[in-house]
């Protein structure tokens, strides 16, 4: 049984009076310990896919089975219950909250899963630690780089040990360099064993991922464009570069 | 999430916005601190009726006035007596349920009282019987009351109020020395009169303590070599219509009382037409238990039918009227008052809601982080309704403070015989009403952030 499986699903919109199909039936299966990356140009449908997958949304039809439990029929709360234990997200805008600091920001997770304080405390310190961020716990994310600020998120991401973390364009607002260094701390999860989703639309960091799923007008294309997944030969060279 | 971490969370998001927070509270405050002191205002008002209603007797208390006869019976009018002083005979008889019955003979109109080169009118002139001072709760400082034998003899005695000296002997307050006029003369509309007892002062606890307050402080400017520099005399003369509730003091400081058969021998013969039956003005009546009131009044109104022969000349006045007068005065009080204050309650709580929406649509990427990571509609819309809650709690705290001031403000302002009195009551209501505005004015915009979809929020810019 996969961690993840899709099967037909659709997300069907209506705009005046218009179908707009952003998911046209698709159906996958996520392993766990998968770590995969989702490409696809702009507007091919690949958000809604994380949206969907990451139970941010709920399809218009279709089954989605997360760690074997149906959730295409839950409740709003149902599904925020299910983002806080199983699910972490890592924005491109990062998506810290400006008004709190390091510590506080990792802890939020916690505060809406029911987590004693202390607990919550000594958890957020580990999962910043992993991030090598354990020496800047009461700074405000504005006084914090820009890749800094991701390695909060992922440590926020991590508090609540999910089933299976999804980032969307992780790298994408940050320069080459700390880009390179994020996605090394993705890797590192995904040795650990962990199921990580990479939302992007950046050849070098899907040549990154083993398992690359390319979404083309809200299908799953046959075939993975290869220069759109960094296996063209020039930039898969540069993407292998990023990787070392 | 938890209450507390709602709680602490709110707490945050005022400090952050400490102005607006501060603007937004002053409605609240505002609200609370005018219903309390609304609220406290009332109640010295209600404390001063009900002591002007003790002054002149309490509710075991009713007269019985004469009163022209009705029309249905106009042409019994030759027969009518009025109310008699066989009338009082005749109760005490027969009407057991009567404690005490004083009869009471005015002059119509009112005597020019005159001693000293002075004069003053007064209605409260009145031939009585000794026991019109216990039926009137007098109490004399000086001298003697008129007895039965001053009554019998129809000797030209009488006992006055305070305010009577004051104004022909002068106020010590004013002259600095009292004089204690008892055995000395003044005239009834011409005839002497000997004073032979003088009442104590009668005023409100509050009158009270301002007139003490004044003498400390005016021994204090003497102590200190200050000479007190009034340039004239200052006259201040009948009832000084700006002090309210008072009236029932006033009113009671300016008796003259005489024995009933001086009254009528000297001052009232040869005035009626029917000599033969002493006629009085009215007659005060104390019965033995308040809650036989009607039965009492029954038994008195049998005995004058009976005697007036089933002609309606008389009429029952009950301190009920009053009491009755004195609750529907509070009632409208406090309804106009609470109305008053629950309006401008109602805009803090609108006031409330306008900061919540605003922060809520400033807030809107916060809360689509705070639902990615799995912040339910309830978390949300619990922390919302929270910090409206704290905003308003916080207001009505400092709206308590602040009616303290205003009470003082109040007072300064407009001084008045009834100090207002804070009650706890009246606190705790307006605490716990600004404690649901918060909660209401929380609620519409509660629903707004909590129904909020996630991806648009997180989208939000």
């Amino acid at each position: 049984m996969a961690l993840l499986e899709l099967r037909n699903v659709s997300k069907i919109y209506h705009l005046g009076g218009e179908e707009i199909r952003a998911l046209d039936d698709v159906t996958l299966d996520i392993e766990a310990g998968e770590f995969c990356s989702i490409i696809g140009p702009s507007g091919s449908g690949k958000s809604t896919l994380m949206h969907i997958l990451g139970c941010l949304d709920s399809p218009s039809r279709g089954t989605i089975k997360l760690d074997g439990v149906e959730i295409q029929k839950a409740s709003t709360s149902q599904l925020a219950q299910i983002r806080n234990r199983k699910i972490g997200f890592v924005f491109q805008f990062f998506n810290l909250l400006p008004k709190l600091n390091v510590v506080q920001n990792v802890e939020l997770p916690m505060i809406y899963s029911g987590v004693s304080g202390r607990e919550r405390r000594e958890r957020a310190l580990k999962a910043l630690e992993l991030v090598e961020l354990g020496n800047r716990l009461k700074n405000r994310p504005s006084q914090l780089s820009g890749g800094q600020q991701q390695r909060v998120a992922i440590a926020r991401a991590l508090v609540n040990d999910p089933k299976i973390i999804f980032a969307d364009e992780p790298t994408g607002n940050l320069d080459t360099h700390t880009g390179e260094i994020i996605l090394e701390l993705f890797r590192n999860l995904s040795r650990q064993g962990r199921t990580v989703m990479l939302v992007t639309h950046n050849p070098e960091i899907a040549a990154v991922t083993p398992r690359r799923i390319e979404i083309r007008n809200g299908k799953i294309a046959d075939k993975v464009d290869a220069r759109l997944a960094g296996l063209d030969r020039k930039v898969a060279g540069a993407g292998a570069a990023a990787a070392h | 999430m938890g209450l507390w971490n709602a709680i602490a969370v709110g707490f945050k998001e005022i400090w952050a916005h400490k102005f607006r927070s501060l603007l937004t509270m002053l409605g609240i405050i505002l609200g609370v601190s005018s219903l309390v002191a609304m609220s406290a205002l009332v109640e010295g008002m209600e404390k001063g009726s009900r002591e002007a209603l003790v002054a002149v007797g309490g509710l075991q208390k009713f007269r019985i006035e004469s009163q022209p006869v009705p029309v249905e019976q106009r042409h019994l009018r030759d027969f009518a007596t009025g109310v008699t002083l066989g009338d009082v005979y005749a109760i005490q008889n027969n009407a057991p349920e009567v404690l005490k019955i004083s009869p009471e003979m005015r002059l119509d109109p009112p005597p020019t009282i005159g001693a000293n080169g002075k004069s003053v009118r007064t209605w409260s002139t009145a031939g009585v019987w000794p026991v019109q001072l216990e039926m009137m709760e007098h109490k004399l400082e000086h001298g003697r009351c008129f007895n039965e034998v001053d009554d019998e003899l129809a000797r030209s005695v009488c006992v006055i109020g305070t305010g009577i000296r004051d104004e022909l002997w002068g106020n010590p307050d004013e002259t600095g020395e009292e004089v204690i006029p008892i055995g000395r003369t003044l005239t009834v509309n011409g005839y002497p009169f000997t004073v032979i007892g003088m009442f104590e002062r009668y005023e409100s606890d509050s009158d009270r303590k301002a007139r003490l307050l004044r003498k400390a402080e005016e021994e204090e400017r003497r102590a200190k070599g200050l000479t007190n520099n009034v340039t004239g005399p200052k006259r201040m003369r009948g009832w000084n219509g700006n002090r309210r509730g008072g009236f029932a003091f006033w009113i009671k400081n300016n008796t003259v009382y005489m024995p009933l058969n001086t009254m009528w021998i000297k001052l009232l013969s040869g005035q009626t037409n029917r000599p033969s039956d002493k006629r009085l003005s009215e007659m005060e009546i104390k019965v033995r238990d308040v809650s036989k009131l009607e039965l009492a009044l029954s038994e008195i109104r049998n005995v004058m039918m009976v005697r007036h022969r089933g002609i309606e000349d008389f009429n029952f006045r009950t301190q009920e009227d009053w009491a009755e007068q004195i609750n529907v005065f509070i009632k409208n009080a406090r309804l106009s008052g609470g109305l008053i204050a629950g309006i401008s309650l109602l805009v803090g709580g609108i006031g409330i809601m306008n900061i919540m929406l605003a922060s809520i649509s400033e807030r809107i990427r916060e809360i689509g982080i705070r639902k990615a990571v799995g912040a339910g509609a309830l978390d949300i819309f619990t922390q919302i309704v929270v910090e409206s809650t704290v905003i308003a709690v916080i207001g009505g705290l400092a709206g308590l403070v602040a009616s303290y001031g205003l009470i003082q403000l109040i007072v300064a302002f407009t001084p008045t015989d009834n100090a207002p009195i804070l009650t706890v009551g009246a606190m705790a209501m307006a605490f716990a009403a600004s404690a649901v505005i918060g909660v209401l004015a929380g609620l519409f915009p509660a629903l707004k952030a909590a129904r909020m979809n996630v991806i648009q929020s997180l989208r939000y810019d």
